[in-house]
């Protein structure tokens, strides 16, 4: 084996192929090749960094360097000045951050190269997940290694899981290990273990990061999970938009097969667990996990009653677990690292971290996983490196879609389930969607609004016109027509939704509407009868 | 597959893995500017690599950087160790440079007639 020098990181995604990845990394493959380097230099590709609107982005270790925005016509340069020279090509955008002997030696105080805490994604853009030898290198399969040698039970991984308080990152934050416990418990023969990778909320894409960086992480999770709550059968029911996690996702359960690490008898430890990957198409209800699981039976995606409860009377009602992507992907460590360090990590009822992903007005949008409680302002000014272009910062989306508008007065609140619910918020899917201050609410609001009339099933009544009348409303007054009474029906309206509706998707159209109308409600008021106004002066 | 196969991947791939998070003890830096590869940089280089993975030694790592300014005694390494001063070493060539690995790195006896410079 050759001892390399240097790393060359190519993360691929679809943003980078289309700005010509593909030939970046063959281009640097064959100078590398005709130079006689092979053996000192080696062309990784891996899934996403996380980094949008940059290109394609190329990592170099040991340096830790990362070129943003490289063309083709940019790697013989690269090749020539920095691969065989060592020396920067600073005409390119580049920034980094060099870590020698532990230290960090931070060049940029902002942007998301800066140190995050990753748990979820410390593999991504690190390893090439179709190389079952960087992945097992990495640690992969680490955790199902340690419960096959220490014989831990079922029950001792679900007391862990119990103990770690990790909670779901799907959405509804309830408590994994107690899911695991009520399947487990639940008597039936046949259990299913379902991953949520419908990544529906508008903006997000946390998910699909650890589906094309790191699938062998979310294999090897549902392996323990399936074993604790008792499953031999798996599904990832991901979005059909998702083409190319769709692709690494199945490479990966094939590759596992081959390592005997999925299917009968794994590692010949006596486990049976296998995957099997389910398309979705594109419906936000979908990632509702009942709706989720009807169509996975190959109905129409429309929400079941509750009671009773997947975990009771889930897939073909069998008692049924399902779990987020990035809930599952923290599995791994907690075993191998314990319940206390989880715990250790993140807030009070809150433990661990949180992949949030960063939109709109920010400098450097992209994802960044950070301890739960990190406050707000630090993820948008340190990470995002703060509102773009100096301009001021007017509103947060926290929480995608069915989030919530905070102003600046809660700048300063902690990122965590308890802390936002003090506020009358929720984490939701983790997305922060940054407004500079010529953003129009009402235009927003518009449309969250139109987006929730189109997803509404239409199954019931509250929802599929609550929905219609809220974007007739919201248009009206956007439009500088509305009136005080509009502003009151559309808050009546949300709260017969709330009331009445039959799934979380109408009961929830409540919170990016009641925080608009409060937190923002001069900018509604200001816009009222504005054009009856208008018409009366230039009369 | 069996779990000590598992295993076995694991240690034997893991070592290359140290490059990218950055666990290292010790990093030579060599000086790769126009006049030492002039003067045989690459070879120096190579050898330093290859002497490296035949001895299979973790926590090293090499990489280069541009002209240094001490043309007359290129090709010009620098061994750094954590908690140790820097090591200047001069006129490296291939056969210096395995060396600087067998005692230097290896032994931890740095090769004194080669030495340029120690930096605190
Ligand atoms: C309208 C709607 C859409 C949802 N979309 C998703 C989704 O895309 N991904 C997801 O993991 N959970 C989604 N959820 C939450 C799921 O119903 C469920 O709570 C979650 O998958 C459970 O996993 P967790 O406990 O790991 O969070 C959605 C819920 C609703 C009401």
């Amino acid at each position: 084996m050759s001892f390399y020098r240097m790393h060359i990181i190519i993360p691929m995604d679809e943003e980078a192929v289309e700005h010509g990845a593909i030939e970046v990394k063959r281009e640097l493959s064959e100078l590398i090749e005709k130079n006689n380097l092979k053996d000192e230099v080696k062309v990784i590709e891996t899934g996403p960094v996380g980094v949008v609107g940059k290109g394609v982005v190329m990592i170099i270790y040991p340096e830790r360097l990362y070129y943003y925005n490289v063309k083709p016509s940019d790697v013989k340069e690269i090749f020539e000045e920095h691969i065989v020279k060592g020396r920067i090509v600073k005409r390119i955008e580049h920034d980094y951050g060099e870590k020698r002997a532990g230290k960090i030696v931070d060049y940029k105080t902002v942007g998301l190269t800066r140190e995050q805490k990753r748990v979820v994604l410390d593999r991504c853009s690190i390893i090439n997940t179709l190389d079952m030898e960087e992945v097992i290198a990495k640690g992969g399969y680490s955790a199902i290694e340690k419960i096959i040698s220490e014989k831990i039970k079922p029950e001792e991984i679900i007391e862990e899981v119990k103990n770690s308080g990790l909670r779901g990152r799907g959405g509804a934050g309830f408590p994994t290990g107690l899911k695991w416990d009520f399947t487990r418990r639940t008597p039936g023969d046949e259990k299913y273990l379902i991953c949520n990778a419908d990544e529906g909320e508008p903006g997000t894409y946390k998910d699909r990061l650890i589906l094309e960086g790191d699938p062998h992480k979310l294999i090897e999770a549902m392996i323990i999970g399936g074993y604790a709550v008792g499953a031999e059968k798996g599904y990832i029911y991901i979005r059909g938009e998702y083409q190319l996690s769709i692709e690494r996702t199945q490479k990966a359960i094939d590759d596992a097969r081959k390592f005997n690490l999925l299917g009968k008898n794994i590692l010949e430890s006596g486990i049976n667990f296998d995957i099997e990957i389910k398309k979705g198409a594109g419906a936000y209800v979908c990632g509702e996990e009942t709706a989720l699981i009807e169509s996975l039976e190959g109905k129409r995606g429309q929400p079941r009653k509750k009671p009773p409860y997947p975990v009771n009377k889930g897939l073909w009602e069998k008692p049924t677990a399902v779990n987020n992507v990035e809930t599952l992907a923290n599995i791994p460590a907690i075993i191998i690292n314990g319940a206390n360090w989880f715990k250790n990590l993140g807030a009070v009822n809150s433990s661990g971290t949180k992949v949030f992903t960063i939109l709109g007005h920010v400098e450097y949008p992209g994802l960044v996983e950070v301890e739960m409680g990190t406050p707000l302002k630090d993820i948008i000014n340190i990470y995002g490196g703060g509102v773009k272009k100096g301009k001021k910062f007017k509103a947060a989306l926290i929480g995608g879609a069915a989030g919530v508008f905070l102003s600046e007065k809660l700048l300063n609140v902690s990122m965590d389930y308890e802390s936002l619910k003090e506020n009358k918020a929720v984490l939701g899917s983790g997305a922060i969607l940054v407004m500079d201050e010529d953003t129009s609410i009402p235009e927003i609001l518009f449309s969250i609004l139109k987006f929730f009339a189109h997803e509404s099933c239409g199954q019931c009544s509250p929802c599929r016109i609550g929905t219609r009348h809220l974007v007739d409303l919201i248009y009206k007054i956007k439009n500088g027509e509305g009136t005080e009474k509009d502003l009151d029906m559309m808050l009546k309206i949300v709260e017969t939704m709330k009331e009445t509706s039959f799934c979380p998707l109408g009961q929830s159209v409540i919170m990016p509407v009641k925080s608009a109308l409060t937190n923002f409600k001069e900018d509604f008021i200001k816009i009222l009868n504005k054009k009856n106004n208008e018409e009366v002066l230039n009369a | 597959m069996k779990l000590e196969d598992l295993k076995k991947i694991r240690e034997k791939y893991e070592k290359e893995m140290t490059l990218r998070d950055g666990k290292f003890k010790i990093k030579i830096i060599v000086g790769m500017g126009t006049s030492g590869i002039a003067a045989g940089a690459r070879d120096t280089l190579k050898a330093l690599l290859d002497e490296i993975a035949k001895r299979g030694l973790k926590d090293v790592l090499v990489t280069q950087t541009g002209e240094r300014g001490l043309s007359s005694n290129e090709p010009v390494i620098t061994v750094e160790e954590e908690g140790k001063p820097s090591i200047v070493y001069g006129d490296v060539s291939a056969e210096v440079a395995r060396k600087i690995i067998a005692e230097h790195i290896v032994n931890g006896n740095p090769v004194s007639d080669y030495i340029l410079e120690v930096k605190k």
